[in-house]
């Protein structure tokens, strides 16, 4: 028990010092503290007329990027709609001639999007992705309302080589079953045993 | 005929009051604002006008247009007369305040104060004490948790440093020999106070910071711990009445100092209003730099400071004047 005390008081705090002479120099300090930044520059930066240029990771508004050979990435999965906490997008999912998914419309509501960036965690094709451009205001609040058009960008964003069907083992025109990249030749199941 | 002349000066006097101490309160939040800024290594308001400075006159129009909500459970004559109690006590105690020589006007002589009471002090210290009514009945009308312990904890701190300010005026008023704020002003013709009662000084300066419930005496307000205390269910201009008087309250407090120890309008080469004015600016920056330096007090620590240091100290200080007052004659 003696121990014990011993190594308590060990960590407790230094005494505080309250006499009046600590007073007039913790005012003193403080005094001079606020009268040395009236010297200083401020260090406001004026936002229009100055715009910081913000991390690329920054979460604003939100585009649909492309494949590096400009194909639509986005392949209406419905995975950042359902993961979207406000339900702020819809989409229509649709299928081309040879196989490629893609979404028939596709709109986010900005005038409910809180820009969590939970729909680019959950895109699995980078397609869908948050930019730094927060400067998205309108007078109107449907005009808040982002068709495909208006969301799709030319370019890859954050992830510049991804190309999903490149990876995704489905045949569509990139491809044959077993020509994509890291993918073994298909295998005839009759004649696989042992 | 006389007394409507006299009527006549005394509204123009009324009105050239009113309208600078308005003006002054507006640009004084200006002033707080871009001060307490630089303070602080920012800009402060710089877009409505050149430096910020038609930002009072956006603030008047934004407070003046928004809705004047009153709460549903506040009790709505009480509530609604709070603000104006505030702003009105605080506005009232100018009328006390000297702002010059006589002057002669058609050959008669006009007092530069609108009234000069031979109780003037008394006058103020009973507006002063009236104004905690606006604070208190605000709070408690309010009926709302936040607001009624603001208003409690402003009646409280403003009874406990009414003590201390008045009694740090005694040895002013033995030293001047009148309650008269324009006596008061005449008898430091030669010498302020402060040189004489730096205690005093000392101790008015404090208690009527915290009279006026600015930082670190802001307990009653404490926007961390109790929203905005007792006007926090107050909106649109009512919460400007407050905000009026507050900034008001800063004017009086700059004139009351200048009076009762700076040598009120007293002062070499320039007009005596030019130094008034002067000495109200220079409170008013002092209080500014101390609401940018200071943290706000713990309740226990004010009331200590109020009761267990300023009080013993103004009492002392009334006896040691009195008894070198004795020794002098």
């Amino acid at each position: 028990m003696a121990k014990e005390e011993h190594n308590n008081a060990k960590h407790l705090p230094p005494p505080v010092d309250n006499s009046p002479w600590s007073a007039m120099k913790a005012l003193v300090d403080g005094f001079a503290t606020t009268l040395k930044h009236l010297a200083r520059k401020p260090i406001t930066e004026q936002y229009p007329e100055y715009k910081r240029k913000l991390p690329e990771r920054s979460r604003a508004r939100i585009v649909l990027t492309r494949d590096p050979d400009g194909g639509e990435r986005c392949v209406a999965c419905y995975l950042c709609s359902a993961a979207c906490p406000v339900s702020c997008i819809s989409m229509q999912s649709a299928e081309k001639e040879d196989g490629r998914r893609y979404a028939r419309w596709f709109r986010i509501n900005f005038g409910r999007c809180i820009y969590c960036g939970l729909c680019e965690e959950a895109c699995p094709t980078s397609a869908i992705q948050l930019t730094p451009d927060f400067e998205n205001i309108q007078r109107d609040i449907l005009t808040m309302v982002f068709e495909k058009q208006d969301l799709l960008v030319d370019g890859c964003g954050k992830d510049p080589d991804y190309n999903f069907y490149q990876y995704a083992g489905v045949a569509t025109g990139t491809g044959e079953k077993g020509t994509h990249a890291r993918e073994d030749k298909p295998v005839n199941v009759k004649s696989n045993m042992p | 005929m006389n007394w409507v002349a006299g009527f006549i000066v005394l509204g123009i006097k009324l009105a050239v009051m009113l309208g600078v101490l308005l003006l002054a309160a507006s640009y004084l939040v200006w002033l707080e604002r871009k001060l307490l800024a630089r303070l602080q290594i920012r800009l402060g308001p710089n877009r409505a006008g050149i430096f910020g400075l038609l930002q009072p006159i956006a603030d008047a129009f934004k407070l003046l247009t928004k809705e004047d909500l009153i709460p549903a459970a506040a009790d709505p004559f009480i509530f609604q007369l709070a603000p104006a109690v505030v702003a009105l006590t605080a506005l009232m105690m100018f009328a006390v305040v000297p702002v010059g020589p006589d002057i002669e006007l058609f050959g008669q002589p006009v007092p530069m104060v609108i009234t000069d009471l031979n109780v003037g002090l008394l006058y103020v210290f009973a507006l002063s004490s009236l104004g905690v009514y606006g604070v208190a009945l605000g709070g408690w009308a309010s009926n709302s948790k936040f607001a009624l312990l603001g208003g409690i904890r402003g009646a409280a701190q403003m009874i406990s440093y009414e003590l201390a300010l008045g009694l740090s005026l005694v040895p002013v008023v033995m030293l001047a020999g009148s309650f008269s704020l324009t006596e008061i002003v005449d008898a430091q013709a030669g010498l302020p106070y402060i040189f004489l009662q730096p205690v005093s000084f000392a101790i008015f300066v404090i208690s009527a910071m915290a009279e006026s419930k600015r930082i670190p005496f802001d307990l009653p307000e404490a926007e961390n711990e109790l929203g905005a205390g007792f006007h926090t269910e107050y909106s649109g201009m009512r919460f400007g009445l407050f905000f009026l008087g507050e900034y008001v309250h800063i004017q009086v407090l700059g004139a009351l100092v200048a009076v009762f120890f700076l040598g009120g309008w007293h002062g070499p080469f320039l007009p005596p209003a030019v130094w008034l004015m002067l000495k109200i600016f220079f409170v008013a920056v002092i209080m500014i730099v101390v609401r940018g330096t200071l943290p706000r007090l713990r309740y226990d620590q004010l009331m200590a400071l109020g009761w267990k240091v300023l009080i013993p100290a103004s009492l002392i200080n009334i006896v040691l004047t009195g008894i070198f007052m004795l020794i002098g004659t």
